[in-house]
C-alpha cells in the first residue's frame, strides 16, 4: 500500500472504529459512560487544551511586525492608496481590526487562493509556460463548510436551553425555509455534508494534494462527516426519541445529568464522535480556529515605516573585521599570494600600534 | 552575556528571551470571551432545574375507554419516535390514494384522520402536542390546517 493509500485508511479506519466503540459500548449497557462522563471528560480536554495552547502561543515574542503584503505599503502621501489597499496592509488599528475581520468572516486569504499550471502548447515553442489562474472552490468550499457548521452548533442550542432563545429558533427557521420533508430538511446540514466532500474530494483527486495530504488531515473530515451523516439519519431516517435526548443535554448543561432509558445507539454514536472532535480539538490542525486571532502576519498593524520596531533582546555584538583577520593571517596571505590592503613591510613599521589596539579589545 | 569565538569564528550568543506571556491582557481579554461565548448553555441553566415534558393523556376520550384499549395506532416508543414520519406518510396516502385505512404493525386496522381520530382521543392539544414540541422547539405546521378545535372537540366529547 502506498504512502497517500495509507494514510487515507488509517484516517478511515480510526473513525469506523470510534463508531465501533461507541455502537459495542451502547449494546454493553455503558449510556452513563458515554452520555456523561465521556462528554464532560471532552469538554474539559476542550476548554483546558485551548487554554494551554493559546498561552503556549502568547509566551513566544513578536517583537517585529511581518507585513507579507499584497499591497502597497503606506508611503509617500502622493502614493495613493485605495480602500482595499488599506485593509490589506492597514497602518492603522481600524483598518487592522478590518484586515482580522476579512480573514475571520469572508476568508481573504483563501479567496486569493490560485492555481498554478504549466501550459504546454505547439504555439509556444519556447516550452511550457507557467500560469496562474485564479482559483476560488477551495474558498467556497471552505467557507460553504464553515458557516453550515457554525449554523448547525446554533441550532444545537435548542438542545441545551430551555426555554429556547428566539434568535435560535428564528435561525431553524431560516434554515428550513424550504418545507420539504418532514421534518423540514436544514439546508446547513446538507451544506455541511456536500462542502465536506467537496473537500475530501479535492484532497483525492488532486496528485499534488493527495502527494501531502496525512492522516491527520482525512481524520478531522471522517471524523465531521461521521457526525454530519449520524445526525442526518438520526433526523430523517432512523429516528431517535428527540425529548428524551433533550432531557439528557439538558441534564448535562444543568450539571444535573440524567441517562433517559430508550434513546437509540445512533444518538450515542453521534454524541461519541462529536466527543471525539472536541477531545481532538486541541492537539489538531483544527487549532487554526483560535490561530487566526494570533497570526502575526493578521494582527499587526503594518507600520513598519513609521515606527521602529526595536528588538527586546537585542545587544551589541563584537564584529570580527576583514582587517582584524588580515591582521592576523597577513604573512601566511602574502606567501601564498592572496593580495593583502597592507604589505607585511609596511605592516610591520605600524605592528606596535596594532597590536595594542587589539589588546585594548 | 557577550559574544564569543570559536575555531569557525565570532559568534553572537544564543539570545535569552523573557519567559512571559505576552500581550496578556489581549490574551486574557480573548480567552475570557471564548470561555463565555462557548459555556454560555451552562450559564443560562445555572442552578436551574428543567423538568421533562408530560404529556397528559387525561383526556375525555381516552379516559372513557377500558384501560386495555388504551393504546394508539403503533406502540408508545414507535410514536414518541416516528409519529411525524407516520402523519406525513398518512397525509401523502390520502391524498395520493384517497385510502384512509391503516394498517399497524400488530395487523390492526385504523381510520386514518388528524382531526377526526388522532384528534379526538388527544383533544388536549395544548397538554399533550405542544408539551413536547415547545420542549424541543419545534413548529410542525399540522395546525396550519387542521385548526385547534381544541376547545370544541373536549366540550363535544365531554358531552
Amino acid at each position: 500500500m502506498d504512502f497517500c493509500k495509507r494514510q487515507f485508511t488509517a484516517a478511515l479506519i480510526a473513525v469506523l472504529g470510534l463508531i465501533a466503540v461507541a455502537y459495542v459500548g451502547v449494546k454493553a449497557h455503558l449510556q452513563p459512560l458515554f452520555g456523561v462522563v465521556i462528554p464532560y471528560l471532552a469538554l474539559l480536554l476542550f476548554f483546558e487544551g485551548i487554554i494551554y495552547r493559546v498561552i503556549k502561543w502568547a509566551r513566544s515574542p513578536v517583537p517585529f511586525r511581518i507585513p507579507t503584503t499584497a499591497s502597497q505599503h503606506q508611503s509617500h502621501p502622493w502614493i495613493k492608496r485605495n480602500l482595499g489597499e488599506k485593509l490589506d496592509n492597514p497602518s492603522t488599528f481600524p483598518y487592522t481590526v478590518g484586515r482580522m475581520a476579512l480573514e475571520i468572516l469572508a476568508f481573504r486569504s483563501l479567496f486569493r487562493n490560485l492555481r498554478s499550471e504549466l501550459i504546454e502548447t505547439p504555439q509556444r515553442p519556447e516550452g511550457a509556460k507557467l500560469v496562474y489562474w485564479s482559483y476560488k472552490w477551495l474558498w467556497l468550499g471552505a467557507i460553504a463548510f464553515h458557516y453550515a457548521f457554525l449554523t448547525v452548533v446554533l441550532r444545537h442550542l435548542r438542545f441545551f436551553t430551555d426555554p429556547v432563545p428566539q434568535v435560535i429558533n428564528k435561525l431553524a427557521e431560516v434554515d428550513g425555509f424550504v418545507q420539504f420533508f418532514v421534518p423540514t430538511v436544514y439546508l446547513s446540514g446538507v451544506v455541511l455534508v456536500v462542502a465536506l466532500l467537496y473537500l475530501l474530494g479535492r484532497r483525492l483527486t488532486n496528485p499534488y494534494l493527495r502527494y501531502i495530504s496525512l492522516a491527520s488531515d482525512y481524520f478531522p473530515l471522517f471524523l465531521i462527516l461521521g457526525i454530519g451523516t449520524t445526525g442526518i439519519l438520526m433526523r430523517y431516517v432512523y429516528r431517535v426519541d428527540i425529548t428524551k435526548v433533550k432531557e439528557l443535554a439538558l441534564g448535562l448543561a444543568t450539571l444535573n445529568p440524567v441517562i433517559p432509558e430508550g434513546i437509540g445507539t445512533l444518538f450515542y454514536i453521534h454524541l461519541f464522535l462529536v466527543c471525539v472532535l472536541l477531545a481532538y480539538f486541541p492537539f489538531s490542525k483544527l487549532l487554526h480556529a483560535p490561530g487566526v486571532f494570533l497570526s502575526p502576519t493578521r494582527n499587526l498593524t503594518s507600520n513598519s515605516r513609521m515606527v521602529m520596531h526595536i528588538n527586546p533582546w537585542n545587544y551589541p555584538v563584537k564584529f570580527h573585521t576583514y582587517m582584524d583577520q588580515e591582521n592576523e593571517y597577513r604573512e601566511a596571505m602574502y606567501e601564498a599570494g592572496i593580495p593583502v590592503e597592507i604589505e607585511p613591510e609596511t605592516a610591520e613599521e605600524t605592528e606596535p600600534e596594532t597590536t595594542e589596539t587589539e589588546g585594548e579589545e | 552575556m557577550a559574544d564569543y569565538k570559536n575555531e569557525f569564528g565570532w559568534f553572537a550568543e544564543k539570545p535569552t528571551v523573557e519567559k512571559k506571556i505576552y500581550d496578556r491582557g489581549k490574551i486574557i481579554i480573548g480567552l475570557v470571551v471564548f470561555l463565555v461565548i462557548f459555556t454560555i448553555a451552562f450559564w443560562k441553566n445555572l442552578g436551574k432545574a428543567i423538568p421533562p415534558p408530560q404529556p397528559s393523556l387525561k383526556t375525555p376520550a381516552i379516559l372513557k375507554l377500558p384501560e386495555k384499549e388504551r393504546k394508539c395506532v403503533e406502540d408508545r416508543q414507535f410514536m414518541r419516535e416516528k409519529h411525524m414520519r407516520l402523519l406525513i406518510n398518512w397525509r401523502d396516502q390520502v391524498v395520493r390514494t384517497g385510502d384512509r385505512t391503516y394498517i399497524n404493525s400488530k395487523g390492526q386496522k385504523y381510520f386514518i384522520s388528524l382531526s377526526n381520530t388522532c384528534l379526538q382521543c388527544h383533544s388536549n392539544k395544548s397538554q399533550f402536542c405542544d408539551e413536547c414540541h415547545n420542549y424541543v422547539a419545534v413548529v410542525p405546521n399540522c395546525w396550519g390546517c387542521h385548526s385547534t378545535k381544541e376547545q370544541t372537540v373536549a366540550k363535544a366529547e365531554a358531552k
